[in-house]
């Protein structure tokens, strides 16, 4: 940082170059500039995954300090100030009691301390979370999923189009976005290395996520909440929660969302009643407006094969992509177009920060992911409305969709909309019988 | 050739079990031979191989790789060490108890019911490259340990890793040479898989020749986990005696044997490899996961079981330390 100005050019010079998004300068209000030039942060959900994004954060190594957290758990907020403590000490983590907000609406007060927040709560609450923090100008870090529903949907889109016009800067953690297989061979699928994109299949088909057991005086919103993989309303479903990376990845290769949905899906093998409500399994087609159709495949099935990836069939070629920093494009004769070297990747969780901080300190507005974010989100919530519903669902009926997830209240006290049975057992979706939209 | 070696083998234990009698612990007094041990309540099933007790000459003083040398002697006691690297098959059964239930005829035990299993990643640790007759991948050195202290409680039996000087002394198999069957580097394709044969993935077990004491893969496939601490001068301090180094850091720990995505000059009975941090680092969550190594998919495991059983609290000290949190 010895000569910022140098440093600014480059950085600006380097995102031209890599044709970012947006480059209009802007100025952040009293951040940077601030007496003891730090950009403030503040948590919003401090689980494993908030935690780990201001780890990111601070490995940056730009000016930052957390200056406040927010969780609906006292615990929750603990068991993360603590390892952020002490591995970045109290000149970058300055909470002290009076800014630790415990509860469902201590985001608000939080938030107002920072000029950066990270949202990283169970995506249920991401579409108010988003909107205040747009309300209030803050710069955005959040993560994915941003909904679980049509009506957070329609709230993000619309929070999107206000940090657009207030020049936030937002970045959502589809991480793959920011991971260099990914842009560099989609970069070359969108030049047309392996033609038109004419089908393709998208997996995360694995063994499920951790479970959370209920404990002896929990309300019922108290154990939704900390099992939250489990229930619509929180979760979105697996199908939302996760395999929204890979159905990104289609939108993204296809330039575009799908125009609708159909397929099959149900409760085989995790039917337990700490399995709440969600599917175990969702296998779809989705069809793009050219008519090209999408296989999406997402399972929790323990002792089966697993597979997470995408794979896209073009008129000239055919691509392979996954996580693991595959990026192979192949002609039809068995050629190789483009195979991504896989060694010494940069992490992509650390990239979306690097990148966002770097153009925090510098004052430059870049990143509008909120848009992509919510319609891909939105394409894997209407993928649920039709293996929930066994119907033809199209993303006009998903996007106006009237069925409410969210419980009418927010208190330890309040009941959620979905609850147990006297067995103890949630209801879940019936194809051919429940109503999603 | 194997097989006569392998007859050779065989007498010697023999006359090791003449000569030594019978184990001294109570409890066990197991005959020193290969066995094949079955999950109870599963249609798993593994094969545990008899290392005989022995000296031998542990390191090398090639140049190549200093933490190699010195070349010092080192004695072991007798111990089984299983046939092959651990399967997803087997390791699947701890790491998902609903599964384990939903596949064993016979119910749990209360013990195995309520033993920590690890957290269930949210990433494919198969990273792609299959389940059914795979190794097990990607695992820490406590989770390691953990299936260890799950296939106790399911069959009785002390399992546990191989101290590092176990690990190179099995792989030896009696020999001095660079591998167990030579000196010849050229030749490592036809009992390992390794960069140049393995189409970068893990391949099922068993497939290439086995060594002396009817080890397989025990170069290439997956880099196996021991017990031990990694230091690079271990060799010049270490005990002649059972050496071993306990891991009381996180960082670095050693493995052994090379994988799929290792050249052949990068393996030998004797080479050295540790656990780095990075194998964490695409795990987003904090504190990391005690469990999961997210890119670490050249990483398994191979099980040990001492022909003397030792004491139950040295049983229960040795699978119930603490996991150190990893940020």
């Amino acid at each position: 940082m010895k000569n910022p100005k140098t440093r600014r050019d480059f950085l600006k010079a380097s995102a031209l170059a890599s044709g970012a998004l947006i480059t209009q300068p802007f100025t952040l209000h009293g951040a940077y500039a601030a007496p003891d030039n730090h950009l403030k942060l503040a948590l919003i959900g401090c689980g494993g995954r908030g935690t780990g994004a201001v780890f990111q954060a601070f490995d940056t190594g730009q000016p930052i300090k957390l200056v406040a957290m927010a969780d609906a758990f006292r615990d929750r907020l603990d068991k993360s100030l603590e390892p952020i403590l002490n591995k970045y000490g109290a000149d970058k983590v300055d909470v002290p009691e009076e800014r630790k907000f415990v509860g469902f609406d201590g985001y608000k007060q939080a938030m107002a301390e920072a000029d950066v927040v990270i949202l990283a709560t169970p995506p249920g609450f991401r579409p108010m979370h988003f909107e205040e923090a747009v309300n209030q100008g803050k710069q955005i870090f959040m993560e994915k999923p941003v909904a679980t529903d049509a009506a957070g949907i329609r709230k993000v889109l619309a929070a999107a189009e206000s940090a657009k016009a207030k020049k936030l800067n937002v970045v959502v953690g589809l991480q793959r976005h920011y991971q260099n297989n990914y842009r560099e061979t989609i970069k070359r699928i969108h030049d047309g290395a392996i033609g038109d994109i004419v089908g393709g299949q998208v997996y995360w088909n694995d063994g499920g996520v951790w479970v959370r057991e209920r404990q002896p005086g929990q309300t019922e919103m108290e154990y939704q909440m900390r099992n939250w993989y489990y229930f619509n309303w929180l979760c979105g479903d697996h199908i939302t929660e996760q395999h929204v990376h890979n159905i990104d990845v289609a939108n993204w290769v296809k330039k575009g969302y799908p125009v609708k949905a159909e397929g099959t899906g149900g409760r085989q093998v995790r039917t337990g009643k700490e399995h709440g409500e969600i599917f175990d399994h969702h296998v779809l087609t989705f069809t793009y407006e050219d008519g090209s159709v999408i296989h999406s495949e997402c399972r929790h099935f323990p002792g089966a094969s697993n597979r997470v990836d995408e794979t896209f069939q073009g008129t000239k070629g055919k691509a392979y992509l996954s996580a693991g920093n595959h990026g192979i494009l192949t002609d039809w004769s068995g050629n190789s177009i483009y195979d991504h070297d896989r060694e010494n990747n940069p992490n992509p969780y650390q990239q979306e920060h690097d990148e966002l901080w770097a153009a925090l300190v510098n004052g430059e507005y870049k990143f509008a992911d909120a848009e992509n974010a919510a319609k891909s989100t939105m394409t894997s919530i209407m993928g649920r409305y039709a293996t929930y519903s066994g119907k033809v669902i199209t993303w006009e009926e998903a996007m106006n969709g009237q069925v409410n997830l969210f419980p009418e209240t927010l208190s330890w006290d309040a009941m959620p909309k979905i609850v147990p049975n006297e067995d103890g057992y949630y209801p879940h979706a019936i194809p051919g019988k429940t109503k999603v939209v | 050739m194997p097989n006569l070696n392998y007859t050779f083998l065989l007498l010697i234990f023999s006359l090791y079990q003449f000569w030594t009698g019978p184990g001294e612990s109570p409890e066990y007094q197991a005959e020193f031979k290969p066995y094949n041990q079955e999950i109870p309540g599963t249609q798993v099933a593994f094969e545990m191989m008899p290392i005989p007790a022995g000296e031998f000459s542990m390191g090398s003083e090639s140049g190549d790789f200093p933490d190699e040398s010195p070349l010092h002697k080192v004695t072991l006691d007798a111990f089984w060490m299983g046939a092959h690297e651990v399967t997803w098959d087997a390791f699947e059964l701890f790491l998902d108890k609903n599964y384990e239930l939903a596949i064993s005829e016979t119910p749990l035990s209360e013990e195995v019911d309520g033993l920590t299993r690890p957290s269930l990643p949210y990433l494919d640790m198969t990273f792609g490259m299959g389940k059914e007759g795979k190794p097990a991948i990607g695992m820490t050195q406590y989770g390691a340990i953990q299936f260890c202290r799950w296939l106790y409680l399911k069959t009785g039996i002390f399992y546990r890793l191989p101290t590092e000087a176990e690990w190179e002394y099995a792989a030896r198999a009696g020999t001095e040479t660079k591998f167990f069957y030579g000196d010849d580097s050229g030749k490592l394709s036809d009992y390992a898989w390794i960069a140049s044969n393995s189409e970068g993935t893990t391949q099922k077990i068993g497939l290439k020749e086995a060594n002396p004491y009817g080890l397989y893969d025990i170069y290439g496939n997956v880099m196996e986990w021991t017990s031990d601490q990694y230091e690079e001068d271990f060799y010049a301090n270490s005990t002649d005696e059972n050496p071993q180094n306990p891991s009381l850091q996180l960082y670095p720990r050693v493995v052994r044997g090379g994988s799929f995505k290792h050249s052949k000059e990068e393996i030998s009975s004797s080479r050295r490899y540790k656990s780095d941090p990075k194998w964490k680092q695409l795990d987003p969550q904090i504190p990391k996961s005690q469990w999961w190594f997210p890119e670490a998919p050249f990483i398994g495991m191979r099980l040990v079981r001492p022909f003397e059983t030792p004491s139950d609290e040295e049983i229960e000290a040795y699978y119930s330390r603490e996991p150190i949190p990893d940020y």
